[in-house]
């Protein structure tokens, strides 16, 4: 009920849930109920894609809440995101059972192949949809605890961190793929993975997720908890002073950032049939400080508006010259920067401001 | 009557009372409340602090001052955790070290802090600024689920009224003028509630008006709190000051009162020049 009063406090946000319900209802439900030449319909391939750009909006919302509220620029978020996402690889990998090309009942396909005899110890429990969706908060969590977030050289260190996780998941050793990654999936708590139906109800729990995501963190924000990490990234030594222990406010931003990255990987993974470990690439991590910083640092609905604005851009654009998305991003980025300090959403409220002026 | 006195229903044996180190008994029976002796800080070869003791009492309002250099911000970097000394002691009560303990634990402990150069939250209203330094449990998960109750509301509220900051408690601490700041910030250190507050140069960038308030408010305050204020203002140090503690070169120059002080022969050499 808390989670609803904040949620009609101002009309940005009212107008962002309203979307992102219409979209996550409206989208499945169209492409379940109407036929295939309907004008109304939507491809399976379209609902995936938009259940995507629904998980890099909360991957998106993560990074502003530990970047735009706390100050620390996380490098290496992608990492996090990666990890929920093998997680999820690890359980489909399981439901594929004797199913796989070599038919082994335990091993998957690429053990097999390594000529593996059984399956390593960090595989046992992923059978299990309940233990997988733990390990999806909790490996992301743990390893964020882990790097102890304080220091001027976070930055770097992050960007290290998925660096060195990209190289280990590439590696047959370790037991996670490879270089092939986790694919092949065949179904999810029994259903088909490919079906129509799955991918609909993929969609509607991406929307889910993020609604539900975006009022908690709404919510923190809102909390003492969220001014103190406020006050950290304004003056850190001033809140030390006053009693508060720092690194634990930001050792504990960054690990619900982490989990909530997780999640969003969890939910990209089956939607896209693949987890490798390019998502590891720095890369990534650092487009998801683009989107953010797009559509505006520090607001929340400006990340969930950058992500999808970002990714669509790309889609669109990869499509028509493959060879130029990067030096568009780059530019975006560049322009961003110099024009717009508050992002997209920033200038829209300069403009409406503007207009009731 | 301290909490443990009160539980017991009578005055425990010393032995008890001094394993105690929890707030509100801090033992002064046997001296001052903060002390420090032979106190040695050097920065890459220069002693900011050069053997320095210095002794506060309870309750009472000491004003350090000195020329540039003299180690005034220095040792209170020293009291607060923020730097370690190379030698020397640092003691609240006669049981607590603080050369043991990190800058939150020593502001939980009761020793708060006014910075020299107004240090407020910009983003945060007055009122969230004064809410953040409310003496509360100060752990993650307190702050997560923290409301502040009719009685701490009514605190910040007098404060607020002290501090002359009523009018604008909604207002972005951004846009205060630099008075205001300077007010904000010793606002925030009431709501700490401490047993000793650090004021560095609280009257910088005010005008007459408000440098008459802000005496009058350090004084209303000591004998509640121990008060240890910087200031380069000597007609400000005068109209506050019982007793004035001189620093040169970082170690205690002298002690007195203003004018035992500033007939001193050796105060009037290091002020008027000669050294350097």
């Amino acid at each position: 009920m808390k989670l609803i009063s904040l949620a009609s406090q101002d009309k940005t946000t009212s107008a962002l849930l309203t979307v992102l319900l219409l979209v996550s209802i409206f989208i499945p439900l169209c492409n379940l109920l109407t036929a295939a030449d309907s004008p109304l319909h939507f491809s399976a391939y379209t609902v995936s894609l938009i259940g995507k750009y629904l998980t890099f909006a909360l991957l998106g919302l993560s990074l502003d809440l530990v970047w735009g509220y706390c100050g620390i620029l996380a490098l290496g978020h992608g990492a996090f995101f990666a990890l929920g996402g093998y997680a999820m690889g690890m359980y489909l990998m399981r439901q594929i059972g004797a199913r796989g090309v070599y038919g082994d009942p335990l091993l998957p396909d690429f053990m097999v192949f390594l000529n593996w005899k059984e399956l390593p110890w960090y595989w046992f429990g992923f059978n299990n949809f309940g233990f997988a969706l733990l390990m999806v908060v909790l490996a992301p969590g743990v390893l964020a605890f882990r790097s102890r977030v304080t220091g001027v050289y976070l930055s770097i260190i992050t960007q290290a961190l998925t660096y060195a996780l990209l190289l280990a998941f590439f590696r047959n050793e370790m037991g996670f793929g490879g270089n092939n990654g986790l694919t092949d999936f065949k179904d999810i708590l029994g259903y088909n993975i490919q079906s129509e139906t799955v991918r609909s109800m993929l969609l509607l729990l991406s929307g889910g997720a993020l609604i539900v995501a975006f009022l908690v963190c709404r919510w923190i924000v809102s909390t003492k908890l969220g001014r103190v990490v406020t006050a950290i990234r304004d003056q850190e030594s001033r809140v030390r002073f006053l009693g508060y222990r720092v690194e634990m406010f930001k050792l504990w931003i960054f690990v619900f950032a982490a989990m909530l990255a997780g999640v969003a990987g969890a939910l990209y993974v089956p939607q896209v049939g693949i987890i490798n470990p390019s998502e590891f690439s720095p890369l990534n991590s650092l487009e998801i400080v683009i989107w953010v910083a797009m559509g505006g640092r520090g607001t929340l609905y400006g990340a969930i508006v950058g992500a999808v604005l970002v990714n669509y851009s790309k889609t669109l654009l990869t499509g028509l010259l493959p060879d130029a998305w990067l030096f568009i991003l780059g530019g975006l980025f560049i322009v961003v920067t110099l024009l717009l300090p508050d992002g997209i959403v920033g200038l829209l409220q300069r403009k409406l401001k503007g207009q009731m002026a | 009557m301290n909490p443990i006195s009160e539980n017991l229903g009578f005055e425990p044996p010393k032995a008890v009372a001094t394993a105690w180190v929890v707030d509100g008994a801090i033992d002064t029976r046997h001296g001052p409340i903060l002390y420090m002796e032979d106190v040695s800080v050097s920065f890459d070869g220069f002693k900011a602090l050069n053997n320095m003791s210095l002794y506060i009492d309870e309750g009472e309002l000491r004003c350090l001052i000195g020329p540039n250099g003299a180690g005034k911000t220095t040792l209170m970097d020293v009291i607060t955790g923020k730097t370690r000394p190379d030698s020397g002691s640092v003691f609240f009560g006669q049981t607590i070290n603080l050369l043991k303990m990190d800058e939150p634990a020593i502001a939980q402990a009761g020793i708060c802090r006014k910075f020299q150069k107004p240090s407020v939250f910009d983003a945060l209203t007055v009122f969230e600024n004064l809410e953040l330094a409310l003496k509360a449990n100060k752990s993650t998960w307190h702050s997560l689920f923290f409301r502040l109750t009719t009685e701490q509301c009514d605190r910040i509220n007098d404060v607020l009224l002290t501090i002359g900051l009523s009018g604008c408690s909604q207002q972005r601490a951004g846009i205060l003028s630099h008075g205001q700041k300077q007010w904000l910030e010793i606002g925030m250190l009431l709501m700490q509630e401490p047993k000793v507050m650090l004021v560095d140069e609280p009257i910088a960038g005010m005008t007459h008006q408000e440098i008459e308030r802000t005496a009058e408010l350090l004084l209303s305050l000591q004998g509640k709190h121990s008060l240890v204020v910087v200031e380069h203002d000597m007609e400000f140090v005068r109209s506050i000051a019982s007793k004035v503690t001189v620093l040169h070169e970082g170690t205690v120059l002298t002690e007195g009162t203003m004018d035992e002080v500033q007939n001193d022969p050796r105060v009037i050499q290091v002020y008027l020049g000669g050294s350097c």
